[in-house]
């Protein structure tokens, strides 16, 4: 479920940006007439550097970088006042016509997006088609179009994915990694096929993966990542073989890779990022051990990655963007927290990255759409609970009716 | 795909492209045929690293490239640095096509690790990517590896993170890094970092330039929170409560056989399963309390005792642990008094899930009186009921000696020498209400609210002083107002802070207690604790309530009871008129075995699609619990499990005699006769007897 395609929003040059912010507002400021604004602003600015002066009394006076450093930021703040003003008058405006969930252009266009191998997305993200599967299916799924799909088709070009070892690779000749054999687990288990596969020989695979210290690597060449950990708790769960790992030293390694804000990243000492957060309180969710997270800590970090406009970033002071309607909003939900958040503002600022007229969802209103962006679009929705969409597991990030069907029938 | 806008492409554009994918498609045809054949020619490396060069992201090709150096390496004419530095390059120029490629990074890594290359070049490389995205969070990875790698220090990393910030303080990653080599070099109590306060001073005001300079940036405010916490908090787990309290005298009533015998205030508790819970509850989840860390001296006692933590999840670890005395089988004499001596951690062996040790031992005393009883205690009650009608709830005046009200949080906490902790947290405060003077913020007031409570925290362990409640609450109230998309966030603080001021003291209870007595009932004294009507959308403070038996919850907003488990002695619940949206949210009751009347009517059961405490719950889907697939068939006959899953589990490991469900969308026919066949201890279900 996985690409290795990173889900940051790829927009911070650095602090290039603000200087350029700084520049370019002043003038912007002077063009548009903000003339009393922008006295206003110096007023302020004035203001700010004497409560700074007076706080820093009893340490030695800024020093001239951290002096600059401070006026771009100024700047920074007051563009982004004025940018949030004017978004609050778009908003208002737009308040009128609440758009709706565009479901059957979204299915049209997943479908279309099954079938095309030509254009040069599909060319680049090939060697990860296991995983367009598994969103686009997923998608369908929850928007009750499963039926539309030629399972003997996509299970056989499935099997053909599967290597000795018992991993899948992303696609037909690529190598096995433990990230497709995920989505091929979870592709299955939508079609309830999993009878198709050999499952000691997946479990064997997985087994294999697990380290010393709990850890997994994604495949045999060692990469450790607490997605694998997730990945391999995940599939193992999903073919009743937890039991085959230590769970008790993948738990232990997954909270060696909290951090101050109650997150998680990749490694210890790793970053918290909204995707890893998932992975962490994902995998502590299927073994029991939710008593481990700081709820508190953890969902006040969560509930401030919405953002004025509504939608949802992965870290803090970044651009929001809908992926993250499922990578926060799951975890959120998993925790007991997902009432800290606007939902309302959520629900719009998704159906507002819809491409109304051929489907599909992007990552920000107005950006090009792709399957990826619009299962989390719709994932999200569906733990929005949006009518319509059927529910989807917040663990296993599969509708509830296939979990339960899992782990409730005999 | 990441901020491309969502257009049409133009003419040349679109043949440009083409010929890209007619180019990309090419190479990787030719790249899986190599791979596949295992060849390994300069001119088959050229075709993947062309291929990598364009498109980063194929994993495949990066093993084939390991694949290939391992190969070559086995020629004995081969020279290691030079292929090593061949990949070393190679990497370089993917990063720079795409810097978040995870391929790229770890292949480095690969390299890195034979131990052929320099790991000096690594530095400067780092710094002009760091340089141009000081926010990428695989570099800031990768920078740990390799000053791991090259043994640099942590104090020269924490340099470094210094500069990152004075070039612009809006660094999120580097704030983080921060915080984990302070941690590290508090662990391992690095001179000049430890102890903790030699550093916070300066890091509290570090961490100002960067809140105060611009409030909405949210860049330094978790690590500003951080740093109370660092303040505030013992590191080592503290006892902060007990049931029954030191200094306590419990009164049994009953005969000598202590069958019938119940607890002085209410019916049930004994009677049934004829143990007497002993309730610990810690600041911090623990481990290892058993009959080595905790002694227990008495004559009522004839067994090895077993402690059993209150926790819903896989490890055993929890910040309440309860023992049951067993008296059933025990001849108690009438009008003894037994006592009872526990002491707690005077051998090592309790430890905090941070791996600090136990560090007050202490101990807690009480005592246990058997009284006559006066009346006969009828067995089932009969056809008597539990109303939750005002006039069967009489105001006290003031407590008896014989209400077992826990007094105000016992006083289990270490004894400091120091006073820093309160001096930082108040020049903290003295901080940040200049900032709101001049600029009215969120994070200003939120922090203000924390602050408060924190140092309320700190001087009730001084001198049992709890002062800025008020202004707390007034500032979740503006918090509200300020930040309506958080809301509900600060409603859910508001209601910890109220809860925490009604309950912190036995005056400040009085008020919510009251007897229970209705019609028939001739003896008195049953104290309810009624917090009914109080908006409350979350419970807290439970270790100021664990002597409830009977508590009234009802017109609330609470979607859960989280904590509630800790109050074994509870018999009686009302949750009417709240908002408890799923049946797992209720999972907290399983662990409270003396429960025997639960009024849930009029909440949201069954109106929701979406589950959020599915996984708070033990069930198979978090392998915290089989399904018991037996029992679920003899009780409920066919009924399909995916539909009443969460039911049977809540109410299957429940003996309660009075539910009342009506007014959820959940309640209807079918379901009720479901619930009849799991609860066969059930008496009364909704107004209606069950005969």
């Amino acid at each position: 479920m996985f690409s290795p395609f990173s889900r940051v929003p790829s927009v911070s040059l650095g602090f290039l940006v603000p200087i350029t912010v700084l520049v370019s507002s002043i003038s912007l400021l002077v063009r548009l007439g903000f003339r009393f604004r922008f006295l206003e602003c110096i007023c302020h600015f004035r203001s700010v550097l004497t409560r700074r002066r007076k706080l820093r009394s009893n340490c030695v006076a800024p020093s001239v970088t951290s002096r600059s450093c401070f006026s771009i930021n100024y700047a920074k703040r007051e563009v982004r006042i004025l940018c949030d003003k004017a978004k609050e008058i778009l908003m208002e405006e737009s308040n009128v016509q609440m758009a709706e969930l565009a479901a059957e252009k979204h299915v049209r266009y997943i479908l279309s997006v099954e079938k095309r191998k030509d254009n040069f997305e599909s060319v680049v993200m090939e060697h990860l088609r296991m995983s367009g599967a598994y969103w686009g299916l997923t998608a369908l799924d929850l928007l009750g179009k499963l039926g539309s799909v030629d399972v003997d088709e996509v299970t056989s070009w499935l099997l053909s994915c599967q290597h000795e070892s018992g991993g899948f690779g992303g696609n037909i000749g690529h190598d096995p990694h433990i990230l497709y054999t995920l989505s091929a687990l979870q592709v299955l288990a939508l079609f309830d096929k999993m009878d198709v596969i050999d499952v000691d020989k997946v479990t064997n695979y997985i087994v294999s993966l697990q380290n010393e210290d709990g850890s997994f690597s994604g495949d045999m060449w060692g990469e450790v990542d607490t997605r694998f950990s997730y990945i391999a708790i995940c599939c193992l769960s999903i073919l009743h073989r937890l039991d085959k790992i230590n769970v008790e030293k993948a738990v232990k390694y997954i909270i060696s890779c909290k951090n101050m804000d109650g997150g998680f990243g990749c490694t210890p000492g790793g970053e918290s990022h909204a995707g890893q957060i998932f992975c962490c309180v994902g995998a502590l969710a299927i073994t029991g051990s939710l008593d481990l997270v700081d709820k508190d800590l953890l969902g006040w970090w969560l509930c401030e990655r919405q953002v004025k406009s509504g939608g949802l970033n992965g870290r803090p002071e970044k651009l929001p963007d809908v992926c993250y309607s499922w990578w926060v909003l799951s975890s959120l939900t998993m925790i007991d927290r997902v009432h800290w958040i606007s939902k309302e503002k959520l629900i719009r600022f998704i159906l507002d990255c819809q491409d109304t007229e051929n489907g599909g969802i992007s990552d920000r209103p107005d950006d090009a759409v792709d399957v990826f962006h619009t299962f989390f679009g719709v994932a999200g929705l569906s733990l929005l609970e949006y009518t319509g969409v059927k529910p989807i597991d917040p663990a296993y990030a599969l509708p509830v009716d296939v979990v339960n069907r899992i782990f409730f029938t005999k | 795909m990441h901020g491309r806008p969502r257009k049409a492409l133009k003419q040349e554009d679109e043949t440009a492209l083409s010929a890209k994918t007619e180019k990309l498609r090419s190479l990787q045809a030719q790249f899986l045929a190599n791979h596949h054949n295992r060849i390994y020619s300069k001119e088959a490396l050229d075709v993947s690293a062309k291929l990598l060069e364009v498109n980063p992201e194929c994993y495949t090709a990066w093993n084939y490239r390991k694949l290939a150096v391992q190969h070559h390496l086995t020629n004995s004419d081969s020279d290691p640095h030079s292929i090593f530095q061949g990949e070393l390059k190679l990497v370089e120029i993917a990063l720079r096509k795409n810097f978040k490629s995870y391929g790229a990074w770890h292949h480095r890594k690969w390299v890195l690790s034979k131990g052929h290359s320099s790991i000096d070049n690594e530095m400067r490389l780092l710094n002009g990517f760091q340089k141009a995205d000081p926010r990428n969070f695989h570099a800031w990875n990768y920078r740990r590896f390799v000053t791991e790698l090259m043994k640099r220090s942590d104090e020269d990393e924490l340099k470094y993170t210094e500069e990152v910030i004075g070039a612009n303080f809006s660094n999120y990653s580097a704030w983080h890094n921060r915080s984990v080599l302070l941690s590290n070099l508090l662990k391992r109590k690095a001179e000049g970092y430890f102890p903790k306060e030699k550093f916070l001073e300066e890091e509290f005001e570090h961490v100002h330039n960067a809140i105060f300079t611009d409030p909405d940036d949210q860049s330094g405010w978790f690590y500003h929170l951080w740093l109370i916490d660092q303040t505030v908090k013992t590191d080592a787990p503290l006892l902060v409560s007990s049931w029954p309290s030191h200094g306590s005298s419990i009164t049994l009533i009953g005969d000598n056989s202590l069958q019938g015998c119940h607890l002085s205030l209410l019916n049930g508790t004994l009677s049934d399963t004829a143990t007497l819970p002993v309730i610990l509850n810690f600041n911090l989840a623990v481990e290892g309390i058993n009959s080595s860390t905790v002694s227990i001296k008495s004559e009522l006692l004839e067994e090895e005792l077993v402690w059993k933590p209150l926790s819903m999840s896989n490890s055993n670890t929890a910040k309440v642990w309860v023992v049951y005395l067993n008296l059933g089988n025990m001849e108690l004499q009438s009008s003894k008094t037994y006592s009872v001596d526990i002491s707690i951690g005077h051998s090592e062996g309790i430890v905090s899930s941070n791996e600090n040790h136990y560090g007050d031992p202490s101990q807690i005393s009480f005592k246990v009186f058997v009284q006559t009883a006066s009346i006969k205690h009828s067995e089932g009650q009969g056809g008597k009921r539990t109303t939750w009608k005002n006039t069967n709830f009489h105001k006290i005046d003031h407590f008896q000696e014989s209400d077992p009200i826990l007094s105000a949080v016992q006083n289990h906490h270490i004894p400091t020498t120091s006073n820093w902790h309160a001096e930082e947290i108040g020049e903290e405060i003295t901080q940040f209400r200049d900032l709101l003077s001049e600029y009215d913020c969120k994070i200003g007031k939120l922090t203000l609210a924390r602050l408060l409570t924190a140092l309320d925290l700190l001087s009730s362990q001084h001198d049992g002083r709890i002062s800025n409640t008020e202004e707390v609450l007034q500032l979740y109230t503006d918090l509200i107002k300020l930040d309506p998309t958080h809301s509900l966030y600060y409603k859910d603080e508001h209601s910890l802070i109220s809860i925490q001021q009604i309950t912190s003291t036995r005056d400040s209870l009085l008020p919510y207690c009251h007897y229970y007595r209705d019609e028939t009932e001739t003896i008195t004294g049953y104290v309810c604790l009624r917090l009914q009507n109080l908006s409350l959308s979350r419970l807290g403070s439970i270790e100021n309530l664990l002597w409830v038996q009977m508590l009234d919850l009802s017109h609330n907003e609470l979607q859960s009871i989280e904590g509630l488990e800790a109050m074994q002695l509870l018999s009686c619940l009302n949750l009417c008129h709240n908002k408890i949206g799923s049946f797992t949210a209720l999972g907290p009751l399983r662990l409270v075995k003396s429960l025997k009347v639960l009024n849930i009517s009029h909440n949201e059961l069954g109106c929701h699609s979406v589950d959020t405490t599915r996984y708070l719950c033990p069930s198979p889907l978090s392998h915290t619990e089989e399904f018991a697939w037996d029992r679920f068939e003899i009780l409920t006959g066919n009924v399909s499990a995916t539909k009443f899953w969460e039911a049977f589990l809540i109410f299957g490991s429940l003996a309660l005699t009075e539910l009342n469900i009506i007014g959820n969308a959940v309640a209807d026919e079918n379901f009720r006769s479901f619930l009849v066949k799991v609860l066969p201890t059930l008496k009364w279900l909704d107004d209606e007897e069950l005969s």
